[in-house]
């Protein structure tokens, strides 16, 4: 389902994708994991006809994200790792734009949007603008969102960052019983070794850049001779705290903070 | 067509829910009018040029329009802040639907903050010679809402943060306005000045906009139209092309 030859990413010198390569079966729960600057949100991005590859071929569902684009945004969803929410719109004002960007027949579109916000708690607060709510209710709406069409690949970004173990139950429960009534494949990252280890069917963990070992959990850990999947982590990528550099999207979050009694 | 009907309702919900700023972005043009055309009335009369409120009321709703138009699109800014623009990219929707929805909605919002100036003018005294050619001013104030709506749009494309934002503002939509001949006739300008003039698309919206109102175009309503139509197409053309190469 998902393709990977070779796939490059420089910005500048900088390279952020090594040359890297995977393979997604069809109906797979595909795990990505990595420290921070990894590469991974970079891939996704790539993935998601966000971003140009520097060189490398990708193929989703067969079809080439750089070339047939809007073809292949058809075929997934996505769940971004920052919020991309309209804050001056109502919870069930965004559910509804989604919808008709995704062509949600109109038929089945109210009452998949009132079942969403339902089973993520949001129904109460539906015609509240987003702005006024909690940073665990946007998350919320935004995986809500992601699951309004039925995309055959499903990305998840870091979805659980910044859940509740309730919330992050529910997410993972939906997500395995997408995968498993709807065959939908799922492409993940996360910090949370634990929930890797529950629901992805396979995972890669990615350095630097470059995939350092592809596997099952079970696989990971033999290789690694660790207990855990944390410990196998730890040992493929090393203790040291990464840094990722402040971008230009960082520097702006701080100008918008000082704005932010305009949102 | 939903898409591009869903984006545009979004840019006018955002617009009528802002209250304050709806009011704040009036103030600068109630400035003008007011100071400027109180201020420079007597001697705009004594030049021989009649009434100044008559002759920049069409300038002033040009203005608003102009600024509420470029800000629409470079808004856009914000968007990419807070992700919202990212959500949009990744829809299976032409991108050119998203630039269309996101501009004309854009140009909407314009159009209303230059009725709400136009209602102004005409509570402080501006009359214009033929009331039926409203529609018609109606008809030039979207066209020009357009043409910088699309033109915020193409800023917004390449912007990347708020350091930009001031270099717009400052060398591209001030020098916009001030040579536009909102303020001054265009009769009699020294030969510079008059060049560069004809070289501002809003030179072309706020004549045809007089010459609808008060009767005082300068280059002729067919010349106006046919060259304000030429730059939204292309100034169109340019925004969705640099739009469709947004990377995030």
């Amino acid at each position: 389902m998902i393709q990977v030859q070779n796939l490059v990413k420089k910005f500048g010198d900088f390279t952020a994708v090594k040359d890297i390569s995977f393979t997604v079966e069809k109906g797979e729960i595909f795990a990505f994991l990595g420290p921070n600057g990894a590469g991974k949100t970079t891939t996704i991005k790539m993935l998601t006809t966000l971003l140009h590859p520097t060189s490398g071929k990708i193929q989703l569902d067969g079809l080439d994200p750089s070339v047939a684009k809007n073809e292949a945004r058809q075929r997934f969803g996505i769940v971004f790792q920052d919020p991309s929410l309209d804050s001056e719109q109502t919870a069930h004002e965004n559910m509804e734009l989604h919808a008709v960007l995704y062509k949600v027949p109109r038929k089945v579109r109210a009452e998949r949007i009132q079942q969403l916000l339902a089973l993520f708690e949001l129904w109460e607060r539906r015609d509240d603008l987003v702005k006024t709510f909690s940073g665990g209710m946007k998350r919320r709406l935004e995986i809500a969102r992601g699951f309004l069409h039925t995309p055959k690949i499903l990305f998840l970004d870091e979805p659980t960052l910044g859940l509740d173990p309730q919330t992050r139950n529910q997410l993972w429960t939906h997500v395995k019983h997408l995968n498993e009534t709807q065959q939908t494949t799922v492409f993940l990252t996360t910090h949370y070794m634990d929930e890797a280890d529950r629901v992805a069917h396979r995972i890669a963990i990615i350095d630097h850049g470059g995939i350092v070992a592809q596997g099952t959990s079970l696989e990971l850990k033999q290789q690694t001779n660790s207990e855990s999947l944390e410990q196998a982590f730890l040992a493929l990528t090393g203790s040291t705290i990464r840094d990722e550099a402040a971008t230009s999207a960082d520097q702006m979050r701080q100008v918008a903070k000082m704005w932010s009694n305009r949102r | 067509m939903s898409a591009i009907y869903i984006l545009w309702l979004r840019e006018l919900k955002r617009y009528i829910r802002s209250k304050a700023q709806i009011v704040a972005s009036l103030g600068q043009p109630l400035l003008y009018l007011l100071v400027l055309g109180f201020g420079m009335g007597p001697v705009f009369q004594k030049a021989g040029h009649g009434s100044y409120l008559q002759f920049m009321a069409p300038g002033v709703v040009s203005m608003t329009i102009l600024f509420s138009s470029v800000f629409s699109g470079i808004a856009m800014l914000w968007d990419r802040q807070f992700g919202f623009l990212k959500e949009t990219l990744v829809a299976p929707v032409p991108r050119i639907q998203i630039m269309i929805g996101r501009t004309f909605g854009g140009a909407t919002v314009a159009v209303l903050q230059g009725l709400l100036i136009l209602a102004v003018c005409l509570i402080a005294g501006f009359r214009p010679t033929n009331w039926a050619l409203l529609p018609v001013a109606f008809l030039f104030m979207g066209l020009i809402a357009v043409v910088f709506a699309a033109l915020g749009t193409a800023f917004g494309s390449i912007l990347q943060d708020m350091q930009g934002f001031q270099l717009i503002m400052n060398f591209m939509v001030l020098p916009i306005f001030f040579l536009s001949g909102a303020l001054f006739p265009l009769t009699d300008l020294p030969k510079p000045l008059a060049i560069i003039t004809r070289l501002d698309p809003l030179t072309y919206g706020v004549d045809a906009l007089r010459g609808v109102l008060i009767d005082a175009s300068h280059f002729g309503l067919v010349l106006d139209i046919s060259l304000l139509c030429s730059i939204a197409l292309a100034f169109l053309s340019l925004g969705a092309y640099l739009f469709s190469r947004i990377q995030l």
